[in-house]
């Protein structure tokens, strides 16, 4: 089918033959063997391991620091988050899968495990969903108190990335369904694998530093 | 005629608004953050004028007690965020990627959303003085004078939400110009052949990434706590002042280093071409611009000595203070060892790379000063302290950018800056600067204190006041022969050669100013100094001028307008956030539609193929 995308590459690819010594910014080296998007990716973990830590060190020195209103102990449910937290850790492996299958141009593989993912992300964003309204209507609104405002903001943040990467996920679920992740473009799903990734160690950060800690003193 | 003409008119023309509103070219992206930028610094110089003009007698009435408190702190706000980060900003754009020989940055898009969210994020700022509520607690916004009870306005709420949307721009052009600059090098350019610019640039980065991310936590916190009612840094709910200090500063003392390093970079290009020798202890310039950056992150708390922090952390902070001395001494002595027996050519950016160094030594001693914790108390809160952070900033990062504006001006825009002009531009800003900020020191240690609107007669502050007054507005003299030396060179013939100053890197291989593609023939590089080590392999002084050349089959990124969409979404989200006082329904339509847009904006983008629209060469 020709698009004007396709006349575009087919003119740019004439235009590499042509001119061998200005090759096309796709085919630009890189002066590390890393993709440069994935290279920006890892930069920006960088910088929001700094978001979160300033959010978990709040949270620390503020859990006790309540005038009134209700404490940790008064709200957290382990179960509950116990279930979301294995959620949330199968998914990081359901994407490797993904990627795996996206890899070896396996579109079903692909399909399917990305599918998983996705499920996954939703159910965890559900879980944070009831669990706050849960709270709130235990009498936990988000100025209560400081562990209020520190809890819901520390967690607010997680669960907001937590959908980000499952708007991103189900993204590139169409667009594997579509068939537009062939094998050399697996990047595309390697990306949000490696934010996935990225969201579930700190929700394995979140949920002993905040939830078990917060009730086993 | 005119069919003739429309024939022969590419494709691709577009208006000129249009142009630069959808550029993602690094060069025209750098001149916007320049241009832009360089209004906001007159800004910030009016204001600065106006306190001056306040101050300039005793019991002065010029300005309100309330009105001199939204001066100064968006006169500090303005200068930091507005004036000196992006004009640091141009040269990252304009320069890293030619100097590292590469044909853009490596998210050119990215690049245009960091401006426009930068642009419109200053606008947001000083749309505040249209409200009459622009921000007043001071560009540290400390607890508990910009909670709600405090400064019930919307003045620190501008402050709060104008910082996030900065913020975030700066965040974007850090993972920009760090992938960049890691992975765009040209052939053979090895990290330890970079020109020291680019390190200087590659540390900033570094310095932005992690510090800003703390900014924007309490930021969040702090706008909580003002609309939401929460009590992060409210002590009647427990909350602690105390945090936002920390937090506040440790972002802040990285940022001093965000707006000194680059300066650095630039005085470092400047010395050696000028002195016609190569950067003296180029690796010990490297690692100390890491070591500063690293100590940096280990010294927020000499902010905070007359907090009452107790020895222990004084006395530890104190130390990693004067610990930053080292670096910075063995950087000033490489300058010095750099133009040391150098054939020495007294231009104009020569002049103001010489001026930054003895300016910040000044200032680098009187830091040196403050490190001393109980010397400190004494002079925390004192017009000390506003000559010290000018001497770095002003006459440190300001004169470094003014050196970098002088040498780089014939690249970026093909013209020369008239000489004549300059030297009277850089002896009215040393006479200037110095009678505002040197009698400053005095008054201090007589106890002038600062952010007070007026001061009685018979303190002894009277003389010096009325002398930085004056020394004030030589200075704004000085930047007033600067624009006339712009609207000159703009008039004038378009007639800079390629290599004006016979420079040691790569930019200077190419014509003044470079076409779109920076390089017709990818640069391969060997040794430091690229472009001299090229002339010294052919055995001249100057290579003849290098020509223009058609680019055919060279593919740069397309135009694209989903940056300044997703800029505009953005800025609506933020603006929304202004008028709602309920965490209950905390997102005003506004808001949600501005996200809605913003969402819209990533999507198109991400899947705009990276080359439509591009010019066919």
């Amino acid at each position: 089918m020709l698009t004007p995308r396709n006349i575009e590459e087919a003119a740019m690819t004439s235009a590499v033959l042509d001119h061998d010594a200005h090759p096309a910014p796709e085919a630009h080296h890189t002066s590390l063997p890393i993709d440069n998007r994935k290279l920006a990716m890892w930069t920006f973990i960088g910088s929001e391991c700094l978001l979160f830590a300033s959010l978990i060190t709040t949270f620390l020195i503020y859990r006790d620091s309540s005038v009134g209103g209700p404490g940790p102990k008064d709200m957290f449910e382990v179960p509950l988050v116990t279930f979301g937290t294995a959620i949330l850790l199968f998914s990081s492996f359901f994407v490797v899968m993904a990627l795996d299958g996206a890899k070896n141009g396996n579109r079903k593989k692909l399909i399917l495990w990305l599918s998983l993912t996705v499920m996954c992300g939703l159910f965890f964003v559900a879980m944070q969903v009831y669990e706050f309204n849960h709270f709130y209507h235990k009498g936990l609104g988000y100025s209560t108190n400081l562990f209020s405002s520190s809890f819901y903001t520390l967690t607010g943040f997680h669960g907001a990335h937590v959908a980000i990467g499952t708007v991103w996920l189900a993204t590139l679920l169409k667009d594997a369904i579509k068939g537009r992740i062939p094998a050399e473009k697996a990047i595309n799903l390697e990306l949000s694998a490696l934010y996935w990734h990225f969201v579930d160690v700190v929700w394995i950060i979140i949920f002993p530093v905040v939830y078990l800690m917060s009730l086993g003193r | 005629m005119a069919t003739t003409a429309l024939e022969h008119a590419p494709a691709y023309q577009r208006s000129t608004i249009v142009e630069w509103l959808t550029t993602v070219d690094h060069k025209k992206i750098g001149i916007m953050y320049g241009a832009s930028a360089f209004i906001f610094f007159l800004i910030g110089g009016i204001e600065a004028l106006i306190i001056r003009a306040q101050l300039a007698t005793p019991n002065g009435t010029l300005v309100s007690a309330e009105m001199y408190n939204q001066l100064f702190t968006m006169h500090g706000t303005t200068m930091i965020f507005l004036a000196v980060m992006p004009l640091s900003a141009m040269f990252f754009n304009f320069f890293v990627p030619l100097l590292i020989g590469a044909r853009d940055v490596a998210f050119p898009r990215l690049n245009a959303m960091s401006l426009w969210v930068f642009i419109l994020g200053g606008i947001f700022l000083n749309a505040s003085f249209l409200f009459a509520a622009a921000p007043n607690g001071g560009w540290f916004g400390y607890a508990p004078l910009s909670s709600r009870q405090y400064s019930p306005g919307m003045n620190m709420d501008f402050w709060a939400i104008g910082l996030q949307i900065l913020g975030i721009a700066s965040i974007a052009a850090g993972v920009n110009f760090f992938t960049t600059i890691i992975n765009m090098r040209a052939r053979g350019m090895t990290l330890m052949r970079m020109p020291i610019f680019v390190w200087m640039t590659l540390i900033t980065q570094v310095l932005v990434l992690l510090s800003f991310p703390v900014i924007t936590i309490a930021l969040v916190m702090l706008t909580a706590d003002r609309t939401f009612g929460s009590g992060f840094f409210v002590t009647a709910a427990g909350g602690d002042p105390m945090l936002w200090q920390h937090l506040f500063w440790v972002f802040g003392h990285p940022e001093v280093y965000i707006l000194i390093l680059p300066a650095f970079g630039i005085v470092s290009e400047v010395l050696p071409v000028f002195s016609r020798k190569p950067l003296f202890g180029y690796s010990a310039m490297v690692f100390s611009g890491a070591f500063i950056a690293f100590l940096g992150f280990g010294v927020w708390s000499h902010h905070m000595f007359a907090t009452g922090m107790g020895p222990l952390a004084d006395s530890f902070f104190s130390l990693a203070t004067m610990l930053i001395a080292v670096p910075t001494g063995v950087k000033i002595f490489n300058w010095i060892g750099t133009v040391w027996g150098g054939s020495i050519s007294l231009k104009t950016p020569m002049l103001f790379a010489l001026g930054f160094i003895a300016m910040f030594i000044i200032g680098g001693l009187s830091g040196v000063m403050h490190s001393v914790a109980p010397a400190d108390l004494q002079q925390t809160d004192t017009y000390f302290v506003v000559a010290h952070f000018h001497y770095v900033l002003f006459g440190g990062s300001i004169f470094a950018l003014t050196a970098g504006a002088y040498y780089w001006w014939p690249k970026m825009f093909g013209r020369m800056l008239d000489e004549g002009l300059g030297k009277w531009h850089f002896w009215l800003s040393m006479i200037g600067f110095n009678v505002t900020f040197m009698p400053m020191h005095w008054v201090g240690l007589l106890g002038m204190p600062r952010r007070v609107y007026t001061y009685p007669e018979g303190l002894g502050f009277d003389l010096f006041n009325m002398v930085q007054t004056v020394g004030a507005f030589i200075l704004a003299l000085s930047i007033l022969v600067f624009m006339w030396n712009v609207i000159r060179s703009w008039r004038g013939p378009a007639d800079a050669p390629a290599d004006p100053w016979g420079g040691a890197t790569l930019e200077w291989s190419i014509p003044s100013p470079p076409q779109e593609f920076n390089f017709a023939e990818e640069p391969v590089v060997a040794e430091k100094d690229a472009f001299w080590a090229m002339k010294d392999a052919a055995g001249v002084d100057r290579f003849p001028e290098p020509g223009h050349v058609s680019g055919r089959g060279i593919h740069m990124p397309g135009p694209s307008w989903w940056p300044v969409v997703v800029a505009v979404g953005l800025l609506m989200f933020f603006v929304g956030l202004m008028v709602h006082r309920s965490w209950a329904f905390p997102f005003t339509p506004v808001s949600i539609a501005g996200f809605a847009l913003m969402v819209f904006g990533v999507f198109k983008w991400a899947y705009e193929p990276v080359d439509a629209h591009a010019p066919q060469h």
